[in-house]
């Protein structure tokens, strides 16, 4: 891979000696191909950017999840403690004084939950569904909280488009919310 | 006579030797001098009698998912050894062969560049002391389950020097691009941890680390390199470092999206919540431990700010009735651990003993009581209310 890219690693150096030499850079590194980024670069970001074109939906979804991921985290999505976390339901109980928290009641992005999935599951053989397979399993686990239909495919153009019911729930950190007001014996220098 | 039998006959004359010379008074001063003591060796271990170790607290379930606790109580100065440092990993520790692993910066960035070690030790360095605190450190506190000694109650925290380039050093040199807000990293392990981090934090102190404590990043810390965030949660630290992706919005994995947020009683929750607050604890007398009569001890604790320097810590021995200000032990770095100190005598009667940290912008670390009136109980990361030990008046320590 690399050596067929070699080449191109050739006039990118010579494009960073250039630029090197008008910036003052210390030229330390090498220039990857394009090539090379694309193969190491997993990124998702919530507006779709970097998602695969790939296409998957609920009932595909059920299979896998049923066959690699249902041991952990329930043939429901229900969770199996402390071994995985619930994946499906709480909606509507995040104010109330015991909140599920779920791919479902919590995450705001459907992005995160594709990005998740592909990057870190199943535990054990993390990295090994397809696009396509990350399209359903993701779609299946949706499906199961509500928010989009058992028929409805989902494919690098949709998925950024789903509304999750918690988008909005994230609010800035707005700490110090306490700890400026406590008496101290002497005011700090 | 081969050698091993000759230095067992020889060993053999030299403790028959040694017994004799001790005679009857087996003093400890006649032992060591008459006893050859054990050879030189090519890398160190601490002596067979010391028995700190970390320890998980909680059930693991996998055996490489979950984190052990550094042993705060055992622990003098403020560095952390690199064998004690706590762990807190999501998919175990990768097993990473330096001469194959590289850096890859790219995305909002003029020069795409890849790095490997060798190159990375060629730029500039630097060598910095600063804590790392993993954001749900001391979370049963919050939610009802007090840590009996200092290890359960905040073990979830150590300090070292770790030594590297500056994150903004590799991201002149690869040049930012008008639209560069965040920087994602990402780790080489099974889960591929990645998180977020503003171009502002990334163009601070953010260090791309591959010394610790003057040795090699240990594995369970991110060998051959990691990222240290100071002053802000363990988790953006990213260890197994492996890719800098440099975006215009934050990329929303799983740990900024959900995981590392803190849910508050109106159902609305904290997101970016980075920055550990002023924290301290007393490591000595502590839970766990057991004071041998009255007397005269010297309080001993540990405090530190991901916000800004630490200028005092108060000590109370009475449920904080009367605080008392601590020496604190210099230098007092930024983002670092501080040691503090305060000369006491034990009177025998029933003590109550805790530590509040104030740091530079007049932070102070607050009660517990504040946390819960300000967050609730679910929240659970970011805790760093004030822990009180009981002392009993037979000398025994327990979390008050």
């Amino acid at each position: 891979m690399r050596r067929k890219a070699l080449p191109l690693v050739v006039v990118y150096a010579f494009v960073t000696v250039s630029l090197g030499a008008q910036t003052g850079q210390l030229n330390l590194g090498r220039s990857p191909s394009p090539d090379e980024i694309r193969e190491r670069d997993i990124t998702v970001l919530p507006d779709g950017t970097g998602l695969p074109v790939g296409k998957g939906g609920a009932s595909d979804g059920e299979i896998i999840y049923r066959d690699k991921c249902a041991n952990c985290h329930g043939v429901n999505g229900e969770g199996n403690r402390p071994v995985g976390q619930a994946l499906v339901g709480g909606i509507g109980t995040l104010g109330s004084p015991n909140p599920v928290k779920t791919i479902g009641s919590y995450w705001p992005y459907a992005t995160s939950v594709w990005d998740y999935i592909h990057r870190a599951m199943p535990y054990n053989e993390p990295g090994s569904l397809s696009a396509d397979e990350t399209y359903a399993v993701t779609a299946y686990l949706l499906f199961r909280n509500g928010i989009i239909q058992r028929n409805a495919a989902l494919t690098q153009e949709n998925l950024a488009k789903v509304h999750m019911p918690n988008r909005d729930g994230f609010v800035p950190d707005s700490r110090p919310d306490v700890g400026k007001t406590a008496k101290t014996s002497q005011s700090p220098k | 006579m081969t050698g091993s039998q000759s230095r067992r006959r020889f060993l053999g004359a030299t403790a028959a030797l040694g017994a004799s010379l001790a005679g009857a008074a087996r003093d400890i001063w006649g032992q060591a001098a008459a006893q050859l003591g054990a050879p030189l060796r090519p890398y160190g271990d601490r002596s067979p009698f010391e028995r700190a170790v970390r320890k998980s607290l909680r059930t693991v379930t996998f055996p490489g998912t979950g984190s052990t606790e550094t042993p705060l109580q055992d622990l003098y100065g403020t560095i952390t050894p690199s064998s004690l440092h706590f762990e807190r990993h999501h998919a175990g520790v990768p097993s990473i062969d330096p001469e194959k692993h590289e850096l890859l910066i790219h995305g909002l960035v003029e020069r795409p560049l890849v790095f490997n070690l060798e190159e990375l030790k060629r730029l500039r360095f630097v060598s910095r002391i600063q804590f790392i605190e993993c954001s749900g450190n001391s979370a049963a506190e919050l939610t009802g389950q007090p840590g009996i000694n200092p290890q359960q109650t905040a073990g979830l925290l150590s300090c070292s020097e770790w030594t590297g380039v500056l994150l903004s050093t590799l991201l002149r040199e690869a040049g930012l691009k008008p639209k560069a807000r965040w920087v994602l990293a990402e780790g080489a392990d099974a889960s591929r941890l990645g998180r977020s981090i503003p171009i502002a934090k990334a163009l601070d102190d953010v260090i791309v680390a591959y010394g610790q404590n003057g040795e090699a990043v240990r594995p369970e810390q991110g060998y051959p390199l990691r990222l240290v965030v100071p002053g802000w949660e363990g988790n953006v630290s990213i260890k197994w470092l492996r890719r800098l992706h440099v975006i215009d919005q934050p990329a929303m994995t799983k740990d900024e999206a959900a995981s590392y947020t803190d849910l508050l009683p109106n159902g609305k929750a904290w997101k970016f919540s980075f920055v550990m607050e002023a924290k301290s604890i007393v490591t000595s007398p502590a839970g766990g431990q057991q004071l041998n009569g009255p007397g005269f001890y010297e309080i001993s604790g540990l405090a530190w700010s991901g916000r800004a320097r630490v200028v005092a810590v108060e000590v109370s021995t009475d449920n904080g009735k009367k605080w008392q200000r601590a020496e604190l032990q210099e230098p007092v770095l930024e983002k670092s651990l501080v040691r503090f100190r305060l000369p006491w005598n034990w009177d025998g009667k029933e003590a109550v003993i805790g530590s509040r940290c104030i740091d530079q912008t007049g932070y102070v670390q607050p009660l517990r009581e504040q946390l819960v009136a300000s967050r609730g109980t679910q929240a659970v990361d970011h805790y760093n209310g004030i822990k009180w030990w009981r002392l009993q008046n037979d000398g025994a320590l327990t979390h008050a």
